[in-house]
């Protein structure tokens, strides 16, 4: 290895020695295996796995060289904990303690495959060895998660050879500011953290705004329930968030950076703070990067657990060590923001995407999806899905290749009733309009949004007047309560909704709604008020029939609402087993040795112990 | 007194005096105390020259500030939109009625503090619980009370290890 690796680079020439020498490393022969810590995998036991791959490479003896690595998420949280070795491509899932030493022995030491832990595809049973050939990675197109799952995020080398911090001397060494927000702007790539706004035109008002220092801002904050993009791009590829960053300083003309990240997402602050560290021990961050004259420095904030600090204005106010409470923004942030200078913020997803665009140019990017929305979206794909997990798709992919193709359909056969979009300010698309393609216009048609990108798969079994009652609920207590129409107006709405979904609801109700939702719209001072009737006005606009049934009939027809619906027992289906009658706190279930059980419908306080308990699934909601 | 003014100053030399960190400065008091003792709030309140109410502001709008001392353990239910569809609500029930405590409180026993938060980014694998940072997937009623009753300290186990 050169002189050069970990010491601070002067120039692109050294940068590129560099590279050479750990890619020279890298093809020597050594395998990897790549243990999937993301979220999904870590939750299922995976750091455990690496300690143990750890363990088998300092135990081995073999002439093979390898090396374990813990690596960010992959997207198949579904089939996690997820192995991958190099080179090879070989995709192990499932994977479990006593499969290691078997995966060492068999694949990394003699390259024979484990089949029993190779993806099998549910409708055809072939076996897949590669990710290429699963239907779950076939359709994506990976940009932003382009490394992810593949490099060790804690290790900038890996970073590095895989050809990161390539355009980040390309941007310094060819480019003028003014070409750098050009080819943004060519490649049409509009803000991924809910708002879709031209990130060119952003940065162009910043650049052009009088006011020095110049701010720049990473939003980390991921609020939406429902959604991990972000957090996997912070935990599986810093560097790349950081590069862009670097990239996006130089062409604002900034000198200082923040990135803010939510509090649950302590991995996240970790994994950035050895990036920030490792970046500025090279010369990507500091005094004169990369030999030039451009210095800039990064620092990280961690939120406090409030939804409305991910938007842009509280986010700045709760930097500058206030409550966050959003400002109207008659003046814009790329004005005053961040202590009253020009500030300009972006969102993670956002910002990995420049190092691609600088690299392979804005032509590329923008051949990549709809007329009005370029490049790729990362989502996470949830809720009662086959394939849950993390993925991105060209814009323009209709929704029903996302659920079908790539999540493998709803899940245990039942039926697809809606999927949500946007987070809190989003909405609910129903089956008949699967075949939207995915762009920032047609989902806001639709009564929805892109938003950040969470994406929930609700089956037959969702109760859709719940689903707005949650959301109301969340932004009701996330309200930071500075104006009238967002603090009293969501109160009101949640006050309604719990009526109906407690078989109190009125006629005139749902008429109500709409008129407080409209006062909303219209008159809240930040986009949380002014989006936040979406949930329950989405939901009206599709599932009128249900809001119906729970006011007119005292019945939701998804059998979720305690007290609209009755517990029975399928005399067939009943075997007698008097575990049902034993459980009942009320003594309402009646029975003998070999007849079929039945409950007495007056003494029953419909706490469903009977139906979680039953073996049989004899005792229905009806 | 003295530990108390000492980690404050350590925090004005961390931040350098900046009033814009006084998150990050409440945030590492935490940290040190697994809450904000009101002591500690005048302290820095007159290190920094900004007004008690404006720290007390700031320490009751954040939901992950607390202002009395934490449990044992740290249970962490999330509540985002998938975990809730997959019946977190009836875990929190659970919780709450057979350890009487309620979200953001600590048990009578200090045994844990409790905490339903909005979402911990872990959906693929809802519901999710989190007891001390280790995630626990696919959580019931039933499963989460089993893990929060194995908080409580093994007598059989620490006898053993007492004989050993
Ligand atoms: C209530 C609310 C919450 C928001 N939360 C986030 C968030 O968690 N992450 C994010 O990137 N943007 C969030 N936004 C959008 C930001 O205000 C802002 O538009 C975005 O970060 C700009 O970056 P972009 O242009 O790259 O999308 C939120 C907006 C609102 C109104």
């Amino acid at each position: 290895m050169t002189k050069l690796c970990g010491k601070r680079l002067n120039n692109h020439e050294e940068l590129e020695l560099v590279r050479e020498d750990l890619l020279k490393h890298r093809n020597s022969g050594t395998k990897s295996v790549c243990v999937c810590v993301g979220p999904g995998c870590a939750a299922k036991g995976a750091n455990r796995l690496y300690e143990l791959f750890c363990e088998a490479v300092r135990q081995s003896d073999s002439k093979v060289k390898v090396e374990a690595k813990s690596v960010g998420c992959h997207g198949l949280c579904e089939c996690g904990p997820i192995i991958l070795i190099q080179p090879g491509d070989i995709f192990y899932q499932r994977v479990e303690e006593p499969d290691v030493a078997e995966i060492f022995r068999e694949t990394v030491l003699s390259d024979r495959i484990v089949e029993r832990l190779l993806h099998e595809d549910p409708s055809t049973g072939e076996k897949a060895r590669s990710p290429d050939e699963i239907p779950f990675y076939k359709a994506q197109n990976r940009i932003a998660l382009a490394y992810n799952g593949l490099i060790d995020p804690a290790n900038i080398e890996d970073y590095i050879a895989a050809g990161g911090y390539t355009a980040l001397p390309k941007a310094l060494t060819t480019m003028t500011s003014e070409e750098i927000i050009a080819e943004v702007e060519l490649a049409g790539l509009r803000g991924r953290g809910g708002g879709g706004f031209p990130t060119a035109r952003k940065w162009r008002s910043c650049r052009e705004s009088d006011g020095s220092p110049k701010y720049v801002i990473c939003n980390g904050d991921e609020g939406d329930p429902g959604a991990f993009m972000d957090r996997a791009i912070m935990e599986g590829n810093p560097h790349s968030v950081i590069e862009g960053m670097v990239i996006g300083a130089y062409a604002i003309g900034s000198s200082q950076g923040y990135i803010y990240v939510r509090n649950e997402y302590p991995l996240s602050v970790e994994r950035l703070k050895e990036a920030i560290e490792q970046a500025r021990q090279w010369g990507f961050l500091g005094e004169d990067i990369l030999g030039s004259s451009f210095s800039f420095n990064i620092r990280i904030n961690r939120g406090g657990g409030a939804f409305v600090c991910g938007e842009s204005t509280a986010l700045m106010a709760s930097l500058e060590g206030r409550t966050g409470e959003p400002r109207a923004k008659y003046v814009h942030t790329v004005e005053s923001g961040f202590r009253g200078k020009p500030t300009n913020l972006n969102n993670v997803e956002t910002w990995t995407n420049i190092p691609p665009i600088i690299n392979r140019g804005g032509e590329w990017f923008a051949g990549i999806g709809t007329e009005k929305s370029k490049g790729t979206k990362v989502f996470s794909l949830v809720g009662n899905v086959v394939n849950t997990g993390l993925v991105e798709v060209p814009m323009g992919i209709t929704l029903r290749r996302i659920i079908d193709e790539i999540g493998g359909g709803v899940r245990d056969g039942k039926r697809f009733k809606a999927v949500q979009t946007g987070g809190p300010s989003g909405g609910c698309i129903p089956s008949e309009h699967l075949d939207a393609r995915v762009d920032f216009d047609e989902l806001t048609k639709l009564g929805s949004m892109m938003g950040s990108g969470g994406m929930i798969v609700m089956d037959e079994g969702t109760c859709m007047v719940r689903v707005a009652r949650y959301f109301t609920e969340f932004l009701q207590k996330e309200s930071c309560g500075k104006c009238t129409p967002c603090r009293e107006g969501l109160a009101q709405m949640l006050h309604i909704l719990n009526r109906i979904t407690r078989g109190e609801g009125d006629v005139g109700d749902i008429e109500e709604l709409g008129v407080l939702a409209e006062l909303l719209e219209g008159t809240a001072l930040c986009a949380l008020g002014k989006t936040a009737a979406n949930p329950v006005l989405s939901t009206i606009r599709y599932f009128r029939d249900e809001y119906d049934a729970h006011i007119l009939d005292r019945h939701c027809p998804a059998k979720e609402c305690r007290g609209l619906f009755r517990y029975e027992i399928d005399a067939e289906a009943c075997k007698a087993c008097g575990i049902c009658l034993k459980n009942c706190p009320e003594d309402a279930i009646t029975g003998e040795k070999e007849v079929p059980h039945v409950i007495n419908q007056e003494k029953c306080t419909l706490c469903g112990i009977c139906w979680e308990k039953c073996p049989f699934t004899a005792v229905l909601k009806v | 007194m003295a530990e108390e003014t000492r980690l404050i100053e350590q925090l004005i030399d961390r931040y350098e005096g900046d009033v814009g960190m006084l998150i990050p400065m409440m945030q590492d008091i935490q940290a040190e105390h697994g809450y904000l003792p009101a002591s500690d709030l005048r302290s820095l309140s007159k290190r920094l020259e900004v007004p008690l109410s404006r720290i007390y502001a700031v320490a009751t709008f954040y939901t992950s500030f607390r202002l009395a001392p934490k449990g044992a353990h740290d249970v962490t239910l999330c509540m985002g939109t998938v975990c809730y569809l997959k019946g977190s609500p009836d875990i929190l029930e659970a919780i709450c009625r057979e350890f009487q405590v309620e979200p953001g409180g600590t048990t009578t026993d200090r045994l844990f503090s409790f905490q339903a938060v909005n979402c911990v980014g872990a959906c693929a694998v809802a519901p999710v619980m989190l007891v001390d940072g280790k995630y626990y997937e696919s959580v019931t009623p039933a499963s989460a009370l089993e893990i929060l009753n194995g908080l409580y300290p093994d007598e059989d186990a620490s006898e053993k290890e007492d004989e050993a």
